[in-house]
Order: C-alpha cells, then sequence, then structure tokens
C-alpha cells in the first residue's frame, strides 16, 4: 500500500515536473513541418531550404521533416493544421499570407489567425505584373491607359482565387479605377505564366521570382511590382506606387512557420529565438539566392503586426466581393 | 550533334552509379502503387542538395524514366496502374498475365517504353527549337477540344456495353467535380472533410482497381486453398523482342500519340497511354482481341507512356513552363542548382543539360535490361497463394492512398470507392472509362471556364471557341472519332445479325 502510495507521489511529482522539463529538453526527436501545397511548389521548395539546416546544435539539434498536405489552394494543409494538428511544438506549419487570411475571410474553413501561432517568417515574394515579350505595353502606365479606355477587354491570369495574385489584381483595379478581367487558372502560378507568354491572355500577376526567371529567360516584361520598396532582384522595375496608383504590400506572398494555437509559451518561445537564426545561416541564403526566391527574415512580434494588419486591409478590401 | 561531347560525363564513376540507382529505385517506387513518378521525384530532391548539379539532375531524370516505366509491373501483374500513366497497360497487360503470358507481357512492355522513350529523348535534343512554339500554341479553346477528344474515347475504352462505358465516364466525370473549385471560389459536394481537396485521381487509381481485385482474391480463396493468382510461364526473349520490333503499327501509333501529348503543357502524360490505346484499337483489323490479352494493346500503351517523357520537358527546358506536375518538381531540382530555364540555358549550361539529357538516353536502356530482369522474377510474384497476395495488395494500397496527402481521409475515399467499383463491376460498369472520366473532367473544365472568361472580356464564346485553325482541326477530330464509334458499332451490330440469321 505504502509502495503504491510513493509511486503514485513520484508519478505525479513526475507529471509536474514534465511541462517545464519538456520545453528544457525540447526538440528531443525530428520535427515535422506541414506544408499545405505540393511536393514541387514554391512553398515546398522553399520550405526544404530553409529547415535543411535544423539539425545543426546551434539550432534545433533535431532535422526538421517536410509533410505535404496539399489540395484545395491550401485549405485541406490547414483545416488540418487548425483542428487535427497535435499542439505539442512537434507539429510545425507553413503559413502563406495573404492565402489564408483572405481564406479565413472568405469563410468555410476552419481556421482563421487566430488559430495559429506564428514563429517566423523567411521569405516574401512580391506580386508583379508582367506582358509577354512582344506585347505593345512598356510601361504600367500604357498598359492602365488602354484599360481604362477599353473596360473589362484587358485580361489578367492568376493563380486562382483568394491568393496574393487575385489580392494583387483587386488593388490594381481599386486604384486604377480600370475595371480588368481576372482570370483565375488551374496549375498555379506556372499555368498563370504560360497564358501570358502565349498570349492567351493580355498580362498577368505573377510571382516576382517566377518572372524574373522568365524575364531572363527573354520571355516576358515586367511593368511594375506590387510592393512597398522595389526589389532587389529587379532594381530596374517601379513600384506601383511610384507609377502613381495606390497598391500597398498586402498581396505580398510571406511565408514562415508557425504551430498551432495551445502549443506551451515556453517551446514557442524557444522556437522564435531559434528559427529565425536558422533562416539566417549562411547555406540556406546561398541556396535561397541560387533559386532566385526572395528572402525576407522577420521574428514573431513582426509576424503577429504583419497578420493582424493584413487581416484589416484584406477585410475590407474583400467586403465587396462578398 | 553538339550533345555527343557531353556522353562522357555520364559514364564519370559516381554519375553513373547514381544514374543505376536511380534506375532501379524508380522501377521499384513506380510498381509500388500511389507512388507516382511526380512523388518520386519530389522525394528524390531533398538528396540532390549535397551533390553537383550535373550529378543531382542524372539521378532526377533517371527516376523519372523508370518509374514511368516501373508502374507497368504491378499493372500487369496485379491489374493494379502504378500510375495514371499505366491504366492502358492494365488492359491487355493483365489478360495477358492472366493467359500465363506474364513474362512475355514486362518484357514487350519494357521493350515498347525503351523505344518509345528513346524516340521521345530523340525529338527533345533534335526538334526543341521547333516544338516550344507548338507548346505554346494551344490555349484554352484548344486544351477544352483536346479534352473532349479524350471524352470521346471513354464509350469504347475496355467496355462491352458502349452505354456502360459513357455512365462509367460520367461518373467520373461527376468525381472530379469534388472539392474546393479553384476558378469560380466554389465549394462542391464537400458532405465529408475528407472531400476538401477533391478525390485525387491516384487515390481514385487504387481503390477502383486494387480494392475489387482484393475482394476478389478473398472470395476465391476461400472455395480453393493456395491457388496461384495468376500464371506466368516463361518465355523467350528473343521471341518478345521480333514480336515488339514487328509491332511497327502500335509502336509508331504509341510514340506519335505520347510524344504529341507530352509536349503540351496542360494535358500530361497520363492519357497519353489511354488516347494510343484506342487509336490502335480503333485502326486494328481485330478490335475485339483488345482487352483479351492483346499484345499490341500493351506495346501501343507503354510506348505512348514513355516517349511522352523527352517532349514533357520541353516547355520546361526552353520556357521555364513545367507542362506537367512532374516537370514542375524537376524545375525545383533546376533552381535549387541555380539553374534557370530558358531559351539560353543550352548556351549557358550545356555540360549540365546535355549530360541530363542523355542520361535519360543511356537511362532508358539501362532501365530495359532491368526491367527484363524484373520478368524474370514475375513468376515468383504468381506462386503467392491469393489469401496472402490480396493481404499484401491492400497494405500497399492503404500505404499508397495515405501517402499522397499524409491522410486518413483519402484512405476513406480510396475503401468507398473500391468497394462501390466492385459491385459496379459486377454489372458490367468498367474501371478504365471512369479514371478517363476522372482525368478529363477538371482539364475540360477549368479550361472551359477560362476560355468563357477570356472570350466575353475580347470578343464572344462562339468565336472563341469555334474559330481558328487548330480549333477547326481539334473538332474535326472529335466529330471523326465520335463518327467511327458510331460506325463500327453498327457493323458489329449489322455483323452479329448476319451471324444469328444464318
Amino acid at each position: 500500500m505504502k509502495l503504491r502510495l510513493i509511486a503514485a507521489a513520484t508519478l505525479a511529482a513526475a507529471s509536474f515536473m514534465a511541462a517545464p522539463m519538456a520545453a528544457a529538453e525540447y526538440p528531443e526527436r525530428p520535427v515535422s513541418l506541414m506544408v499545405s501545397y505540393g511536393a514541387g511548389g514554391a512553398t515546398d521548395f522553399q520550405a526544404r531550404i530553409v529547415t535543411m539546416v535544423a539539425g545543426n546544435e546551434d539550432y534545433l539539434g533535431q532535422p526538421i521533416v517536410i509533410i505535404n498536405k496539399p489540395g484545395a489552394g491550401g485549405r485541406v494543409g490547414w483545416n488540418w493544421f487548425a483542428s487535427e494538428a497535435e499542439s505539442d511544438g512537434y507539429t510545425m506549419g507553413a503559413y502563406n499570407i495573404p492565402h489564408f487570411v483572405a481564406q479565413s475571410i472568405e469563410g468555410g474553413v476552419k481556421y482563421s489567425a487566430a488559430s495559429f501561432e506564428p514563429i517566423a517568417n523567411w521569405g516574401a515574394d512580391p506580386a508583379v505584373v508582367v506582358v509577354g515579350a512582344d506585347s505593345p505595353y512598356n510601361t504600367i502606365e500604357e498598359l492602365v491607359a488602354y484599360a481604362t479606355e477599353n473596360p473589362g477587354r484587358v485580361t489578367l491570369s492568376g493563380a486562382g482565387l483568394y491568393v496574393g495574385h487575385h489580392i494583387a489584381a483587386l488593388q490594381i483595379e481599386k486604384a486604377t479605377g480600370a475595371k480588368m478581367a481576372y482570370i483565375p487558372t488551374k496549375g498555379g502560378g506556372a499555368a498563370a505564366m504560360k497564358a501570358v507568354i502565349a498570349g492567351d491572355v493580355v498580362a498577368g500577376v505573377n510571382n516576382l521570382s517566377d518572372a524574373f526567371r522568365a524575364r531572363e529567360a527573354g520571355n516576358v516584361k515586367i511593368l511594375a511590382v506590387a510592393d512597398l520598396e522595389r526589389n532587389d532582384f529587379l532594381p530596374d522595375v517601379p513600384t506601383m506606387k511610384e507609377a502613381g496608383f495606390d497598391v500597398d504590400n498586402s498581396s505580398v506572398n510571406f511565408r514562415g512557420v508557425m504551430v498551432p494555437k495551445g502549443t506551451d509559451p515556453a517551446i514557442i518561445e524557444k522556437l522564435a529565438a531559434t528559427v529565425p537564426a536558422m533562416f539566417e545561416n549562411a547555406r540556406v541564403a546561398k541556396q535561397m539566392q541560387a533559386g532566385g526566391s526572395p528572402m525576407h527574415i522577420m521574428t514573431r512580434d513582426e509576424v503577429l503586426e504583419m497578420w493582424a494588419a493584413r487581416e484589416e486591409t484584406l477585410t475590407e478590401l474583400l467586403a465587396g466581393l462578398k | 550533334m553538339e550533345f555527343l561531347q557531353y556522353f562522357g560525363g555520364v559514364f564519370e564513376p559516381t554519375s553513373f552509379l547514381l544514374l543505376l540507382g536511380g534506375t532501379i529505385g524508380g522501377l521499384i517506387l513506380g510498381a509500388t502503387p500511389g507512388l507516382s513518378p511526380t512523388m518520386a521525384v519530389a522525394l528524390l530532391i531533398p538528396f540532390t542538395f549535397q551533390l553537383a548539379p550535373t550529378q543531382g539532375l542524372i539521378l532526377l531524370g533517371a527516376a523519372y524514366t523508370s518509374t514511368v516505366a516501373g508502374g507497368a509491373v504491378s499493372a500487369i501483374l496485379l491489374r493494379i496502374p502504378g500510375a495514371p500513366a499505366n491504366i492502358a497497360t492494365a488492359l491487355d497487360g493483365n489478360a495477358m498475365a492472366k493467359q500465363g503470358r506474364g513474362a512475355e507481357a514486362l518484357h514487350i512492355s519494357f521493350l515498347s517504353s525503351g523505344i518509345g522513350g528513346v524516340i521521345g529523348v530523340l525529338l527533345l535534343i533534335f526538334l526543341t527549337p521547333v516544338l516550344a512554339k507548338w507548346a505554346l500554341a494551344f490555349g484554352p479553346s484548344h486544351l477544352f477540344w483536346m479534352a473532349i477528344l479524350g471524352v470521346t474515347v471513354i464509350g469504347s475504352l475496355d467496355s462491352k456495353s458502349f452505354v456502360k462505358g459513357l455512365l462509367s465516364g460520367c461518373l467520373g466525370l461527376w468525381l472530379s467535380m469534388i472539392g474546393y473549385d479553384d476558378i469560380q471560389g466554389a465549394q462542391r459536394f464537400i458532405f465529408h472533410d475528407a472531400l476538401t481537396g477533391g478525390v485525387s485521381i491516384i487515390t481514385a487509381l487504387i481503390g477502383i482497381f486494387a480494392i475489387p481485385q482484393v475482394i476478389d482474391m478473398l472470395a476465391a480463396g476461400r472455395e480453393k486453398q493456395n491457388i496461384a493468382s495468376i500464371k506466368v510461364e516463361k518465355h523467350s526473349f528473343i521471341d518478345s523482342l521480333a514480336l515488339t520490333l514487328s509491332s511497327i503499327k502500335s509502336l509508331s501509333i504509341g510514340t506519335v500519340v505520347g510524344s504529341f501529348i507530352g509536349l503540351i503543357p496542360g494535358v500530361g502524360g497520363q492519357i497519353a497511354g489511354l488516347l494510343a490505346y484506342d487509336q490502335t484499337k480503333k485502326l486494328s483489323s481485330n478490335p475485339e482481341s483488345f482487352g483479351q490479352g492483346n499484345p499490341q494493346g500493351v506495346i501501343a500503351a507503354e510506348s505512348a507512356n514513355n516517349a511522352m517523357v523527352g517532349p514533357s520537358l520541353v516547355p520546361l527546358l526552353t520556357l521555364s513552363i513545367p507542362g506537367s506536375p512532374t516537370a514542375a518538381v524537376l524545375l525545383g531540382g533546376l533552381l535549387i542548382h541555380g539553374i534557370f530555364p530558358g531559351g539560353d540555358l543550352f548556351d549557358n549550361h550545356p555540360e549540365v543539360i546535355w549530360t541530363f539529357i542523355n542520361s535519360m538516353l543511356v537511362g532508358q536502356v539501362l532501365m530495359v535490361i532491368f526491367g527484363i530482369a524484373v520478368a524474370a522474377y514475375a513468376a515468383k510474384v504468381a506462386q503467392v497463394p491469393k489469401a496472402i497476395m490480396a493481404s499484401a495488395v491492400l497494405v500497399l494500397a492503404v500505404f499508397g492512398a495515405y501517402s499522397v496527402q499524409q491522410s486518413m481521409g483519402d484512405v476513406y475515399v480510396m475503401f468507398v470507392l473500391g468497394v462501390g467499383m466492385y459491385f459496379l463491376e459486377k454489372f458490367g460498369f468498367s474501371a478504365a472509362p471512369l479514371v478517363l472520366g476522372l482525368i478529363l473532367g477538371p482539364i475540360a473544365e477549368a479550361n472551359f471556364i477560362q476560355g468563357s472568361l477570356i472570350a466575353n472580356a475580347i470578343s464572344s464564346p462562339a468565336q472563341y471557341f469555334l474559330t481558328g485553325s487548330l480549333n477547326l482541326v481539334l473538332i474535326a477530330l472529335v466529330i471523326a472519332s465520335i463518327l467511327w464509334s458510331f460506325f463500327s458499332t453498327q457493323k458489329e451490330n449489322r455483323a452479329k445479325k448476319e451471324a444469328n440469321s444464318l
């Protein structure tokens, strides 16, 4: 009887100790990172690069394993992450802003910004306006002038609805007052880019990284960047603001790492301290540069602020759509 | 002939070992239901981080080539296509295996894969600049008509009854509409969380092909103990080689259809095998023998799905546009080494790109050699008692369906479709038209809606879809295909009537 009591007491003590202990020794085993897009896509590709040094003792000391849960423009993965993922710190997820915030405003999903705890941001891929290499338009002003004279005639391709490209197209329409036809494609940014190069559409909204490569290959002209500042990859391309149109950075595709709500604050703190350092690793930076993927490292506090700001702008922008 | 000077790179010790490893590994991955070429290549990308660009690409290219061909092994022996590209192979390949001609079916399948594959890569080497223009010529309206052309095939594919074939196809088209629609932003038929992302083709493929097999095997196992599921008699390789080489017609149809479809971004190699199979059947003097174990069916399907591999890289390498999911994954593999595909790729990185292309050529040959070696072991698979085979297939099926999105939801979807298909087969419906519907549905729908949106902005839909020479050619092909099916059914019926009246 006494033995049993002692055993029970030890067990109770052990479980009492377990919580802080878990954070101190975390992580004891490999950590998984859920990516809500398919293997080989831009988010998956970058997630694999930025996590490749996780096993280093300076960072997590444990490898990060990528788990793909693609489908419905990311909704499948984020639904799972919000409702089923364990909040023990061993399941992280990759976020895409503005995608998941826009989807939660649109409705029909199980998550919102409040369902997740951001850890750090690794990249920012702004949306750009592209036209085919042989297009008659050489500046954004010329394209907008044509669109103003011919309402609804300018077709703009982009990767689906409620993604960065769509948000940028909505903002451009709003800022220029010109009516354009947004053509969502199935098959992501690549299909939207093909439509521009082949001349299926007049212009397109696409990722800066993909447009940069398409321009290097001589296939497109890039007319404007939907961001607050010019981009290092494209120092010669003006921002929409410089061209006189009030388009901010709401459509910039921010990518980073988060954990489900309810994760031990000590673990979140630990991750928030080590993960940005991991993104800053020289090998990671070199590989990202080689892949033409713009990096933009932000800490947990900066990301929290950015999420809140996006939620506000997007709610206003999408209000007219529903 | 610039490519010849880079052959040395393929035979450097490390590169060649990677090529060997990629080919053998690819064959095994390809033969596993659920592990599609796209997934195999994606799984290998992290391994290429540490390799030199050329070596990394050799590994990826070898894996791509051999997974496409490896899918034929399970298609023939188990009637479970390893990937959508191998659906048509299962039709006659498995019928041959049931007649004890499994080894022969594997031989001709690998030989025709190799021949189609080599021709496809040669097209990539010599005609890339010409073909690149072609790849861009297909806009939404043309892709829509291409998909409709595929739909016309549905009724006549692997079905005793034209109407039941069409009904199976319709069921597939409906299944393809489940899930969230990216273009209209609508949620459709999502009765359960597992359906949010729609029915993935791989999940459906495993369910409707593997589960009815498992049920059949278990049912038969109760009646007779230890009965072999298929017979595999030894077959002379020389005979298979002679048969393959003499099947000029099926080989040419397969290679032409496969290369052409591979070239068009957005159609994907998934339908290359089925379209080639159907054309070969229509142009055959003996169409009834297809589906009963006609080697020509296997030759057409396999030469088509490997001929597709080379041309499918044309839009990727010259325009930086990945034309298929696998090409998109390969693009990631190129970018990670700082290689940007585009018109000047062949000038900037000739050693990397030519070594890569050459390795695919050598890889095709290695794949044939190892594939033939696999055929020798096929007999062992056939000796496995049905009950054990059924459990093994079931494990693979669950594993394959789960691995698509790491989701139990897909496993449920697979079981529901599988059990449903078991009963449908009892009523004479068949699986191949259903899968074709599932594949073609999204292509037809997305391109029709996109085309309509563009048409409304610039002109009228009628003008957009019905004018232009490419549209007209495709429409003519659609009409020809329908008329052909109609008249051949009429002819058959008349022949039957005459036979009855005698």
